[in-house]
């Protein structure tokens, strides 16, 4: 954890208002799936929270979606440009080296993590399903790519555009997949319904974050079972065990 | 240049600040996850974050929002309670060679003096800063600092039972700080600590209902540092007890305008999140704008718009 000037060796539109940059840094050897950086963006004052997707030597990858003025400004960079990242932060996912069988669900702009998670567990030697969830098919992304590291992948879109209509447990119902342990990234929606059917696996959530350190106490979920505790997104997620905290 | 000649030391009621830059109460936690990039020792001394008697969990999210030139939050108080303090963080904070001051707050006078009777025999807390200053709970907190006769009397209640310096972090959501400042000094605090946050709310264009939970909050950042700056401006020429500085710091510069309205020391807050290492970059910075102003030392600058 610390911050550095990387620079930008890639940006480019892969999908409907969605991005992918990639990033130099010196940090490769500490970043795991499910963590993220916290970028400095010119003209807006806090930093910006945004999850690896992939990491590589002497860079890593993000993959993320235009919602407001700073990822607006942060489309706007040009390779070449140098950023303020600060990173990598919170904790990311446990590779349960046990598990044969994982199936990987991501909603939208939280299919992203998934990406370097589903290279772990393939070098484990896992099956990996993948199960990818959009509203429509013109923000499809990475169904290929998931493809060519070697897993199953299905598409779920909301507007049935493509592939499965309907949701991503609509499309993990129509191919009965039976995989009991699951990691999944997504909307709050979509993980409560994940919710009631998983017990087994984790989930990566999204806050509105400040320091994205531990420091500030903005970002807290509670625990599920432990009246009064309380786990700091930013610090002790972003990943969760499945039941670990209250969904909000 | 890395060689400072200037004289950055400054001794205030029960602080001896190498320098003075203090990260603010609140925007460091304990210090922990702030260990982990720099030296703490380095720091002239840490607010640290509010003790309640118990634990408090806080407000519901989401807890902040953005502004164009700053932040809001409302996360309420969120602390572990005295006694985990005690417990879990002061030991720890024991071993940096830096001032630790107490923030001390509470829904009542009571647990003012409460907080204080446990923290007054912890040889690390070397100062309390009472918070009556803070918009993001519903008694206590700014209720107490928001009239000059019950920011006085709590005030006066701390000064009977504590053994160490009391400090007083005032609000600028008031009619007159001027008149709360003189009632506080009145009531026996050592110093004054100003401004906390400025109240204000944010509005979601698509529900159209407001950002943050508990509909308020507490603006931070640049935006205040000008009211921050008339607030330390005014009182300083009104009561003879020492301000620290707080509202909007980001450089050295900053400080050198606090110094000049007449803070004898500052606090940095939420800018720590936006650069987690400006403590220690306006540490250095400071050296070099007394430097290009032929200010020796911190003691040169303090008050210096007042004598001109």
């Amino acid at each position: 954890m610390k911050t550095e000037k990387g620079t930008i060796l890639r940006q480019e539109c892969i999908a409907k208002d969605t991005y992918r940059m990639v990033i130099t840094t010196t940090q490769s050897a500490d970043m795991n799936p499910g963590q993220f950086v916290n970028l400095a963006i010119a003209n807006v004052m806090l930093r910006r929270p945004i999850s690896i997707c992939s990491i590589d030597k002497d860079s890593f990858t993000i993959i993320y979606k235009v919602v407001g003025k700073g990822t607006a400004l942060l489309s706007r960079m040009y390779a070449g440009e140098c950023i303020d990242v600060f990173g990598p932060l919170g904790n990311g996912y446990v590779i349960e080296e046990r598990e044969q069988e994982v199936l990987l669900i991501g909603g939208g702009a939280g299919v992203p993590p998934l990406y370097e998670l589903a290279k772990r567990y393939l070098r484990c030697g896992a099956h990996v399903d993948v199960v990818l969830g959009f509203h429509d098919e013109p923000s499809i992304f990475y169904e290929q790519e998931f493809r060519d590291l070697g897993c199953e992948v299905y598409v779920a879109t909301m507007d049935g555009s493509y592939a499965h209509q309907g949701t991503v447990l609509d499309a993990i119902d129509q191919e009965g997949i039976k995989t009991s342990f699951i990691c999944a990234c997504g909307p709050l929606p979509m993980l409560k319904a994940l919710e009631q059917r998983y017990t087994k696996g984790y989930f990566s959530l999204e806050a509105r974050m400040a320091c994205g350190m531990g420091a500030c106490m903005a970002c807290i979920a509670k625990d599920a079972r432990e009246a009064d505790m309380y786990h700091r997104i930013c610090k002790e997620g972003p990943v969760f065990a499945i039941g670990k905290v209250v969904l909000v | 240049m890395s060689e400072i000649s200037v004289d950055l030391h400054m001794d205030l009621p029960g602080l001896h600040l190498k320098n003075p830059i203090i990260p603010a109460s609140g925007c460091f936690g304990f210090g922990r996850e702030f260990a982990q990039l720099y030296d703490l020792s380095r720091l002239g001394g840490i607010a640290i974050k509010s003790a309640t008697p118990k634990s408090r969990f806080g407000n519901e999210v989401p807890r902040v929002a953005e502004c164009e030139s700053g932040m809001l939050n409302a996360i309420g108080l969120q602390n572990p309670g005295v006694d985990q303090i005690i417990e879990t963080q002061l030991p720890w904070l024991a071993q940096f060679d830096t001032e630790i001051i107490a923030n001390v707050a509470g829904a009542s006078e009571e647990d003012y003096v409460e907080v204080i009777q446990k923290l007054n025999d912890q040889e690390v807390v070397k100062a309390f800063e009472l918070n009556i200053s803070c918009p993001n709970v519903k008694h206590g907190g700014i209720g107490l600092g928001t009239q000059p006769e019950l920011a006085a009397k709590v005030t006066k209640m701390c000064k009977a039972v504590a053994k160490k310096p009391v400090w007083v972090k005032l609000s600028p959501n008031v009619t007159d700080i001027v008149a709360i400042a003189q009632a506080v000094e009145e009531g026996g605090a050592d110093g004054l600590v100003m401004i906390n946050t400025l109240m204000g709310m944010r509005l979601d264009l698509k529900s159209g209902k407001p950002i943050l939970a508990n509909i308020t909050g507490g603006l931070s950042g640049p935006a205040i540092k000008p009211v921050g700056l008339r607030m330390v401006y005014q009182c300083a020429q009104k009561v003879s007890i020492p301000i620290i500085g707080v509202g909007g710091i980001t450089s050295g510069e900053d400080v050198l305008e606090y110094l000049y309205a007449g803070a004898s020391a500052v606090e940095v807050g939420m800018y720590n999140f936006v650069d987690p290492y400006c403590c220690i970059r306006i540490i250095d910075e400071l050296a070099e704008v007394l430097k290009k102003y032929g200010l020796p030392s911190v003691k040169d600058a303090v008050g210096r718009s007042l004598r001109v």
